[in-house]
């Protein structure tokens, strides 16, 4: 495991007290687990995701990653309705290890309203979050 | 001290010593007097070796049961011939005496066994991924109508056929009880099979249960099934009490089944009074994460050796405790062990001619009892099981077969079905002979 | 003392279909003696592909197989929570007597009489040894006989005209435990222990209602802990009018000391597989019969066994049952092995296996506490929970694969959840001080190995059949047949 400051945490994303990040772009809003997640969860083994067309409200639990002997429960960070998932990650779930914010991204939403992503934490304020 | 204790008095005094308590009730001080139990406990004296053996022997000899007793029941037990080298193997202390292979390095020969064995059985029900056991055929069956009713986004009820085992169906309405799920069961028809245009005309269908050969022995139209279920988005499940069937018929796997569940007692396990014996539960790939239980998996070690470990983990109670796939710890490992020695034993020849053996001598039976005036009451084929309307007298004649000609004669039906008054059902196996099966038929004609 | 392992027996043995060749069968065939019944060919297929095999070859390869693994008959198996007790074998030679093994379960009252009587008799056993009013000996494994328990918990507040929809259950629980409980449609509401390892009744009072269908309580707990207050939070949990589920998983701390039927208990289930001396076979089968109170007692599964004048015989038609659990009657095989052990030992001998049981664990619990960090440095009873605190780096695992090749299997770890890097120790009674002796020097070797070497641990084990295992890839790329 690593330093707190040893983390790879974009500026340009937003993040989730559990440790979702997203990243909006043409109306089109990203999520996935960040850095820390991934490396506390250590190798994922198999990510569960919700199929493409259910809507969701902001907190609700949309899917679980999954490392050899733990399973987490992940939350979306702002209500909306799934229009892609990442189907890469059926085959190769270990890109969530590898590179959290780009290959391994989990679901694509339209947002129901956008304004929620600034209620969400930007790094600095997640920072702090994680140092308690 | 008792043989199975090893402790000196010197040894429970030094051991104290080091505690630092003065006797043993010391170890108990933690526990406040008001709890403790002030009249002990009353139990018979203990018995020596040879007079536990003597009781034993004694109780034993209370069932009828065993040479010089003639089988002709099944009803989801059955009395097959068990091969010397199966208990043999199997009483080996390294498979019996070892827990759940949690530490693989040490359990490879559970594990590979185990890993064998799911490989066998998915070539015997011709699914894609068979679990390392469950309890009993009952339970098994269960646990595959709670997975086709937890996976359907909007059905809530599953469709049992009247003609699965009848204990079978208790236990699913035991498990359901709880929850909102509703159970619909599927008449039979008068070929003694379950009436298909019946289910046709149900919904809200998230699993059809239908058993095959079913409990009165018969075949299912499982290609049927297989149309019915696709049209209602429904799970298809297939159970059976016998699995030696399908040494001889296509298997459920091969009409598409989803969920093929039942009991494989059969497989070389003795009947020992209804348990333990071994619940098989097989899927398509699709349904890998839904299954219950544990799963051997092949992987490498560190210096790229083969080696098998318990895997999909994630599934089970110990990690994801109130959302597993069910509460399953302790399954039947060793049957499922044993039931992998004996399909080892039987192997693609073998278990084809003891099947088509099963087939020849019911239906040997089945003709013998209608020349001795039975009446065979479904005409559909048949495995190794099949109806039989007797005299009103009959039933008196069986207990008197019992008791003086050492017959176990079928069983009445009455009790599963009410409208089947003067029904048994016959069972034949390999281990009956025609000389058997002649006098059976002599004999009920007297 | 020298210690045991020394270096493991390797043969090497390929998966079993490697070996097949065309035409090879193992099994003697009878000759038919009836003509053959052709079934119609749109039915039956070609026969299963299984592998084609001499009956030397067969032997063979189980034998080798069995070599790699390592059993109670092995040597000391200290895993916590799971009581791997000596098996004794005359237990295998009573269920295997032929009117047992061959009984059909189908077979009329009359003719049954054997097991009936041996079914009810260890009914009565257990009923006295766990101090409740009725036994059944049906549920299949001890998560089954929890299910059964909770089944009627469930049953009987629907009887009573109101459901609830929670349930309480400590941190320390097994996994079944909640997983039981939601299969009854309960939520677990979790409690943590106190500070000391023993719940504290404020906590279950905080959280008790009216809405909480009971409590799912381990005494002695996971920690090897006995629960003091267990009386107190009985009495708070029926005022609220909820149950008490004992699970008995760790009875064998306990016989002849207390009868958790006369503590405030309704009901609890026992693990004859762990107490009562049965084999686990390499995971099971195992049996959970469930002991209830008065108060459940309507409730038991059918069928059930009753006495008439000097006739046993199954009764089904009650009002109140929950219903069937299993297919016939339970693992029938296992109990007669469970009968035959408490007949084998007496009233007195279950005693002694208690007070030698909790002997031996508090005996390793004060030689090693030295050596290893103990969390709850308290009194303890048929097991005790050390963790990998003094040796880090150098993780429970790594310890635990350490004594692989010492000759030993590892205790339990990372169970409790509660103890982080938990390594929990169960020796049980059939140990002598010699055997743990023995064990305990291997650790305080392996503990010098963690300060000096402590490679020899991270790439341990060295001598056993494989090294550690690629479970990442296992379950990234499931191989489940071959």
């Amino acid at each position: 495991m690593k330093e707190l400051s040893e983390y790879n945490l974009p500026e340009d994303i937003k993040y989730t007290k559990d440790h979702e990040w997203a990243k909006s772009a043409n109306d089109v809003v990203t999520i996935g687990i960040n850095d820390y997640a991934q490396d506390q969860l250590g190798e994922i083994v198999f990510v569960e995701l919700p199929d493409v067309g259910t809507v969701f409200s902001k907190g609700d639990e949309f899917g679980t990653v999954e490392s050899v002997k733990a399973v987490s429960e992940i939350y979306i960070p702002i209500s909306g309705e799934v229009i892609q998932i990442n189907e890469a990650l059926d085959n190769a779930p270990e890109l969530v290890n590898q590179s959290c914010y780009d290959a391994g991204w989990l679901i694509k939403i339209t947002p129901s309203d956008s304004s929620q992503m600034d209620s969400l934490l930007n790094k600095a304020a997640y920072m702090d979050m994680l140092k308690g | 001290m008792m043989r199975y204790l090893p402790h000196t008095s010197e040894d429970i005094e030094s051991m104290l010593d080091i505690i630092g308590h003065k006797t043993l009730d010391n170890l108990f001080d933690t526990i406040p007097e008001n709890l403790r139990t002030k009249d002990g406990i009353t139990l018979p004296d203990s018995l020596s070796e040879w007079d536990l053996n003597a009781h034993m022997e004694m109780l034993a000899k209370k069932n009828y049961a065993a040479n010089p007793y003639t089988c002709f029941m099944g009803a989801g037990s059955y009395d097959h011939y068990i091969p010397a080298i199966v208990p043999y193997l199997i009483s080996r202390s390294e498979f019996m005496t070892a827990y759940t292979p949690y530490q693989p390095e040490i359990s490879q020969g559970t594990l590979q066994g185990i890993y064998e064995f799911q490989t066998m059985i998915t070539h015997l029900l011709g699914m894609d991924i068979a679990t390392a056991s469950h309890y009993d055929g009952g339970t098994a069956l269960a646990e595959a109508a709670l997975i086709s009713l937890r996976n359907h986004k909007t059905a809530s009820t599953v469709a049992v056929s009247r003609l699965t085992h009848p204990h079978h169906r208790h236990i699913i309405k035991t498990y359901l009880r709880p929850t909102r799920f509703k159970i619909i069961e599927i008449p039979y028809n008068t070929d003694g099979t379950t009436d298909l245009k019946a289910l046709g005309k149900m919904d809200d269908l998230a699993g059809i249960c239908i058993q095959s050969p079913n409990f009165f022995g018969h075949i299912e139209d499982l290609e049927r099934i297989r149309h019915i279920a696709t049209a209602k988005e429904a799970m298809m499940v297939t159970s059976f009490t016998e699995a030696l069937a399908y040494g001889l018929l296509k298997s459920p796997g091969s009409f598409g089944t989803d969920i093929a569940a039942g009991e494989g007692q059969s497989l070389g396990i003795s009947q020992s009074f209804g348990g333990p014996g071994l619940g098989l539960l097989a899927g398509t790939t699709k349904q890998m994460r839904n299954l219950p239980g544990r799963l051997v998996g092949k992987t490498t070690d560190t210096k790229g050796r083969r080696g098998y470990v318990l895997t999909l983990a994630t599934r089970e109670q110990h990690i994801r405790r109130e959302k597993a796939s069910s509460n399953i710890c302790s399954n039947n490992g060793l049957c499922a062990m044993t039931a992998g020695i004996y399909l080892a034993t039987l192997g693609k020849i073998g278990i084809r001619k003891i099947a088509q053996l099963n087939h020849d001598k019911a239906a040997y039976l089945k003709a013998a009892l209608t020349r001795s005036g039975f009446t065979p009451v479904f005409d559909s084929p048949f495995f190794n099981e099949f109806v039989m309307k007797v005299p009103e007298n009959f039933r008196k004649k069986r207990t008197d077969l019992l008791k003086n000609k050492h017959m176990l004669a079928g069983i009445a039906l009455e009790p599963f079905y009410p409208e089947l008054e003067n029904h048994y059902l016959f069972c034949a196996t390999e281990t009956v002979s025609k000389e058997h099966m002649d006098r059976l038929a002599m004999e009920v004609q007297k | 003392m020298e210690q045991p392992g020394i270096g493991g027996l390797k043969f090497n043995e390929p998966e079993i279909w490697e070996k097949s060749r065309k035409g090879r069968c193992a099994i003697s065939l009878p000759k038919p003696d009836v003509q053959e019944s052709l079934l119609d060919t749109a039915l039956t297929a070609d026969a299963p592909d299984l592998p084609q095999l001499s009956e030397l070859d067969v032997v063979r390869h189980y034998t080798r197989l069995s070599q790699w693994n390592y059993g109670v008959d092995s040597g000391l198996y200290p895993l916590g929570s799971c009581t791997m007790k000596y098996n004794p074998k005359t237990n295998e030679v009573q269920a295997g007597r032929k009117g047992f093994a061959q009984a059909h379960p189908l077979c009329d009252d009359q003719f049954s009489q054997g097991s009936l009587e041996l079914m009810y008799a260890l009914e009565a056993f257990l009923a006295q040894i766990t101090g409740f009013d009725a036994v059944t000996v049906q549920p299949a494994a001890g998560a089954h006989g929890e299910l059964t328990g909770m089944l009627m918990i469930h049953r009987y507040h629907e009887k009573n005209g109101k459901q609830r929809s929670k349930i309480i259950i400590p941190d320390t629980a097994h996994g079944t435990n909640p997983a039981s409980a939601s299969l009854c449609g309960y939520d677990s509401v979790k409690v943590s222990s106190g500070p000391n390892g023993i719940l504290e009744p404020c906590a279950i009072e905080a959280v008790m209602d009216e809405d909480t269908a009971g409590i799912m309580i381990t005494n002695p707990n996971t920690l090897g802990l006995f629960e003091t207050h267990v009386r107190e939070i009985c009495d708070i949990v029926h005022s609220k009018g909820g149950l008490v589920y004992g699970d008995g998983a760790n009875m064998n701390a306990i016989m002849g000391i207390v009868k958790p039927g006369k503590i405030g208990m309704d009901v609890l289930h026992l693990n004859l597989h762990k107490t009562f001396s049965t084999p686990h076979g390499g995971g099971g089968p195992g049996a959970g019969p469930v002991a209830v109170n008065k108060i459940l007692e309507p409730f038991l599964p059918v069928p059930r066994i009753i006495k008439e004048s000097d006739t046993y015989k199954f009764i089904s038609d009650l009002p109140d049952t929950i219903g069937r659990m299993h297919t016939f009657y339970g693992h029938f095989g296992v109990l007669v092995r469970a009968y035959s052990y408490i007949l084998s030992m007496g009233a007195h001998g279950l005693c002694d296996v208690s007070k030698l049981a909790v002997l031996n664990a508090n005996y390793i619990k004060e030689r090693l506490k030295k050596t290893l960090n103990l969390p709850y440095d308290l009194p303890c009873m048929h097991e005790c929970v050390f963790n990998d605190e003094k040796q880090l780096p150098v993780t429970t695992l790594d310890m635990a694969k350490r004594l692989l090749d010492y000759g030993y299997h590892p205790p339990t770890i990372y169970f409790p959840l509660v103890v982080k890097g938990a390594f929990m120790v169960e020796p049980t009674e059939t140990e002598s001080k010699d055997s743990l002796d023995q064990f305990i020097e291997a650790l305080e070797t392996i503990a010098k190995e963690a300060m000096d070497t402590p490679v020899l641990l991270k790439s341990a084990p060295h001598i056993a059949k494989v090294s550690r295992l690629d479970e990442v890839t296992a379950a990234r790329k499931p191989c489940l047949k071959g």
